[in-house]
């Protein structure tokens, strides 16, 4: 990647890979690939390779995190040594903490968490290489092993970023238009509620592209949704759309209402 | 920030009095408390802001130095940002290494700083890939009532619009302290504005209270010409795209009224 020159020419503009503007990397997304874990999905996001792998709800260790009246997602974002160039220190940093915990609140607003009490939902990403968009894959890879996981969910949260390069908006930066270019925007996205759950930017946009990649994003999410659903389907040998039993929606819309007054009773 | 327990009480009646438009300490939903910024108050210090927002309390240090660039970027100076949480600022905040929302806040401020270059890098370099300008921004925070990005992002400003820094020259290959001092020149002023979800409502400047039962959160980071530099959003739940627009508007209003009280120090 280092080494790809900058391609803007007067009469065609084109991405550094050809792709088009609001064109996604290629997105291939498994299934089951950790067996001990209770659910777990390998995604490949262009030249991101990631893996998660989520265990719960379980007990949670240690007790005085928990909570009382509801379950905690914890969510690990970590990258291998080896999944950058120069290699880095296999040490948590200060930008992995922070992904893990805007990851988690990407991921937590798709979930029944009132449903278990003391308990967690662990959900551990481990980058194995890297190439722009992490944060995006990860939540991708994320959600679609929490549905593998069986644990029941509102929705699955597909994630992926837009931002601008060489004066355009574009979608899904690659590494080298994340270096070079000058804005970032991730999102991540409940597309069935229409809901921004994850939102970060950094560098210089004025109001109107902001919102035009934030836009734009939200398109890239909902290509991203199907993959992650055929994904699930492949595994569970589902070809029917109106039956995605691994969603696991519940039948009764009934979580909101219910809620308070369980917690009356307590 | 968030020790979770907040009698349920408490939690309704904060919740109640802002969907009637109000707040618990009579301001109104897009009101700041008194914001007081007091800028070179420490002489050891080459930049210093003490800013007290309501009851929320930080000290603001910059310090300069000299040392080795990262080597990615061997023609360009550092700047860090980083936070402390003392102990004394609250009841349930214990001595040891940074948290997460320590981290968070760091690199918030951080990040709306480095998009915006207020800073330009490439002019703090003395021997290139050897020895660089660091420049060093320390937000302690000493009381805590709510609302710390925006405190001190405005304080870091501050201290960054009056700091002078050394003078070092490089004579034979040498790199040497001289007896003068130099203004930063900065290329842009933004300033961080936190648009709080409680329910339905958005209000801005959070204090601890509001800040422990908000909904969700999202923080922006806006420079003079109005571009957006920076985005964060927390916070377990959704955000719809209007509501995204709205906090965008809400920020945008904002940040001149405080970005006026953090250079009128200068």
């Amino acid at each position: 990647m280092s080494k790809t020159k900058k391609k803007s020419s007067r009469k065609k503009w084109t991405r550094v890979d050809g792709r088009k503007v609001d064109e996604l990397r290629p997105i291939t997304i498994e299934t089951g690939v950790i067996p001990n874990a209770d659910g777990s999905a390998y995604i490949e996001m262009g030249r991101n390779k990631i893996v998660a792998g989520v265990y719960g709800p379980r007990e949670m260790h240690p007790k005085r995190l928990s909570k009382p009246n509801r379950g905690v997602l914890r969510c690990r974002y970590h990258m291998a040594s080896f999944s950058v160039d120069p290699r880095r220190s296999p040490a948590p940093s200060r930008r992995d903490s922070e992904i893990s915990m805007v990851m988690t609140d990407a991921i937590a607003p798709a979930l029944f968490l009132e449903r278990y009490p003391r308990s967690v939902i662990d959900v551990y990403i481990e980058i194995i290489q890297a190439d722009g968009g992490t944060r995006c894959a990860s939540i991708n890879a994320a959600a679609v092993a929490l549905a593998d996981a069986g644990i029941p969910m509102k929705d699955l949260v597909a994630s992926c970023a837009a931002g601008k390069y060489d004066k355009k908006i574009i979608l899904d930066l690659g590494d080298y238009e994340d270096k070079q270019g000058d804005s970032d925007v991730p999102i991540a996205y409940l597309p069935k509620l229409n809901e921004v759950t994850l939102l970060q930017m950094e560098g210089k946009m004025t109001q109107k592209e902001t919102e035009k990649a934030i836009e734009m994003a939200i398109e890239g999410c909902k290509q991203v949704y199907e993959i992650q659903k055929e994904a699930l389907k492949k595994k569970y040998g589902m070809v029917d759309e109106a039956a995605t039993a691994e969603e696991e929606t519940p039948e009764e819309p009934i979580e909101e209402e219910q809620k308070p007054e369980e917690e009356n009773k307590k | 920030m968030s020790n979770n327990i907040v009698s349920r009480l408490k939690r309704k009646k904060i919740q109640e009095v802002i969907a009637t438009g109000k707040r618990m300490d009579g301001r109104e939903l897009l009101e700041f408390r008194e914001l007081e910024i007091k800028t070179n108050f420490l002489a050891k210090a080459e930049g210093s802001a003490e800013v007290r927002l309501g009851k929320s309390h930080v000290i603001v240090g910059v310090k300069a130095g000299v040392g080795h660039p990262f080597d990615d970027t061997p023609d360009k100076g550092v700047m860090m940002v980083s936070s402390e949480f003392t102990p004394v600022a609250h009841p349930t905040w214990e001595p040891g290494p940074p948290n997460e929302a320590s981290i968070e806040l760091a690199r918030v401020v951080d990040r709306g700083i480095r998009a915006a270059e207020v800073i330009d890098m490439s002019k703090m370099c003395l021997i290139s890939g050897e020895k660089v300008y660091l420049i060093f921004v320390d937000l302690y925070v000493l009381n805590y009532d709510g609302n710390l990005i925006d405190a001190c992002s405005a304080g870091a400003m501050a201290a960054l619009n009056t700091a002078e820094i050394p003078v070092y020259k490089v004579t034979k290959g040498k790199v040497e302290l001289t007896d003068k001092t130099k203004k930063l020149k900065l290329g842009a002023q933004p300033i961080a504005i936190t648009v709080v979800k409680i329910g339905n409502d958005l209000i801005v400047d959070p204090s601890a209270d509001e800040e422990e039962v908000l909904d969700g959160r999202i923080t922006i980071t806006v420079d003079e010409k109005g571009t957006i530099n920076a985005i964060q959003k927390r916070g377990a739940v959704g955000f719809t795209v209007d509501e995204i627009k709205k906090c965008i508007n809400i920020a945008k209003e904002k940040t001149a009224e405080i970005r006026a009280i953090a250079l009128a120090s200068k």
